[in-house]
């Protein structure tokens, strides 16, 4: 489903951001990428969803090449990669049903099919009674349960995570990685990066650990 | 998962109906985002409102110049005046020889005696008049031309005729101020082009600034769309549609102004004209700037629009 063939990221200012990392991802695989901030663990996830290319070697994506990508096709492929993220990025002028219908108006969705599809993913979420406020309202493990309903609600094969748990207690953060193990026993390829070793240490999952721009370890602890 | 071949294809949405219906829903949520902000998008319409009145308000009173022109250049008259051999008799032979001229509308003969009589009157010159052994001043026929000579150049030509007359000394034309009328109000047409260019340019960059701040407004907005899979085409879209709702608003406020003016002109010109005991009126806004304004307006609104979404949208990536 992922797949990195020796890519390098290097930045104008000259700070290379990866290095050399080959890794692969199967279809239905759950993965945690983990580092000190610095590391690359931002600059892998923002690869696999083009908000960045690669200045080396290849990145495919659910079976496509995206350094062949031209540019008018980033749109359809970030329809298929969900993304989460620390700070949440929703719009908060519009209600949380505006905000995770988003994906789905950009993709022209009929509105009835919209609506039933907001809900089923705010009933996913444990949400379903906030979907007519407004995000500033909501505590900042409800506002991340937003934005994961809209990475969610397009149904995209891959869903990227960039260190969703960031700003939350330990508690509010098992109950976000308890969500992703839902998801990805419906199938969901995932990649969830994180500094909190600690979380993610027991869950018996595929952890990717980077240094410096590079694989250190990739290791499934049992 | 294929690493040999061709990569799937994207599915795209291509249903024309699902798109108009798109389209309708975007332009109405334009509409309504502006009128939530009420105050300033009338003030920006009224901006280019009176951007547009301008060159067609100033159609419109070259227009009526030119109207008022031609109306007078058709009662101008000539005066003809008659060489000292022709006595008194024959005098009023030769305006019945005029008269009788098909391009004659009416004539009048003023003989030396009422001629004379004339000046002494009007030029104040009476004492040094009586001092002179006879009347230095020769008969004329005054002739109104008929309907039939138009403008400028029949009448100097109808002139140029009655000169090879061989009772005829003169035939004086007074169309100078006319030609130069005509000349002045070709000039000021040209400067309504100019001005409506100018103007043109202006609404462009009204417009344009306009919506570039609303895309900065909108930066956080923009940037989320395009993370969730939002094309250029669909980010651009509601700012299209701003600048064309922006210069239709615009276009409705320029007609409105014209419309107003010449309400208010309406009443002093009647008057004008009862002075002149004419029959002019001022001429409404014609069609064709009825039409410019109208489809003018949210054109340029358009334009503007696009100029600013193809410089600035661009520059906004998702972080």
């Amino acid at each position: 489903m992922i797949r990195f063939d020796n890519v390098a990221k290097r930045y104008p200012n000259g700070h290379e951001g990866l290095s050399g990392v080959s890794l692969h991802l199967e279809p239905g695989e759950m993965a945690f990428v983990t580092g000190h901030s610095g590391a690359g663990k931002s600059t892998l996830l923002r690869l696999i969803g083009l908000l960045e290319r690669a200045t080396r070697g290849q990145v495919w994506v659910n079976g496509r090449n995206l350094n062949k990508l031209r540019s008018r096709d980033i749109p359809y492929h970030r329809r298929e990669v969900g993304m989460i993220f620390q700070d949440h990025r929703l719009l908060n002028d519009r209600t949380v049903f505006d905000n995770i219908a988003l994906p789905l108006v950009v993709a022209g969705m009929a509105h009835a099919e919209i609506t039933r599809r907001v809900r089923a993913t705010l009933d996913k979420v444990g949400l379903l009674k906030k979907e007519k406020v407004l995000p500033i309202t909501l505590s900042g493990g409800e506002q991340q349960r937003v934005g994961i309903a809209r990475a969610l609600v397009s149904k995209p094969p891959v869903l990227l995570a960039d260190e969703p748990t960031g700003n939350l207690d330990p508690e509010l953060s098992r109950e976000i990685i308890e969500l992703f193990l839902q998801f990805n026993q419906v199938g969901v390829t995932l990649l969830i990066a994180t500094h909190d070793v600690d979380l993610v240490d027991r869950l018996g999952r595929r952890i990717v650990n980077l240094r410096q721009g590079r694989v250190a370890s990739d290791t499934v602890r049992e | 998962m294929t690493r040999q071949g061709r990569s799937p294809k994207f599915r795209r949405n291509r249903n024309p109906v699902t798109w108009l219906l798109r389209h309708a829903q975007m332009s109405l949520s334009s509409l309504g985002r502006l009128s939530r902000s009420p105050a300033s998008t009338l003030m920006t319409a009224a901006v280019i409102g009176i951007a547009l009145a301008l060159p067609s308000g100033l159609h419109l009173l070259v227009d009526n110049v030119r109207q008022l022109s031609s109306s007078w250049d058709g009662s101008a008259s000539l005066s003809l005046f008659l060489s000292e051999a022709v006595s008194g008799e024959q005098a009023e032979a030769v305006r019945r020889q005029i008269d009788r001229r098909d391009d004659v509308a009416e004539s009048r003969l003023i003989d030396r005696n009422q001629a004379l009589a004339e000046f002494r009157r009007l030029s104040g010159f009476g004492e040094a008049i009586d001092l002179l052994d006879d009347n230095p001043l020769p008969a004329v026929v005054v002739v109104r031309p008929h309907d039939s000579v138009a403008g400028v150049e029949g009448i100097a030509r109808m002139a140029a005729e009655l000169q090879a007359y061989r009772e005829i000394d003169m035939a004086q034309v007074d169309l100078q101020w006319v030609k130069r009328l005509t000349a002045i109000t070709g000039t000021i047409e040209h400067g309504v082009a100019i001005l409506a260019t100018l103007l043109a340019g202006a609404v462009l960059l009204i417009v344009g600034n306009t919506i570039r701040l609303d895309i900065q407004g909108r930066h956080s907005e923009i940037e989320i769309v395009k993370l969730v899979g939002g094309t250029d085409a669909f980010i651009r879209r509601p700012f299209l549609y701003e600048g064309l709702w922006y210069g239709l608003l615009g276009a409705a406020i320029a007609l409105l102004l014209v419309l107003l003016s010449l309400n208010l002109l309406d009443s002093p010109v009647q008057h004008l004209a009862g002075l002149y005991a004419s029959n002019f009126s001022l001429a409404v806004l014609d069609p064709l700037s009825l039409l410019g304004t109208l489809f003018g307006g949210p054109i340029l609104g358009l334009a503007g629009a696009w100029l600013a979404v193809g410089r600035h949208l661009a520059e906004i990536q998702p972080e």
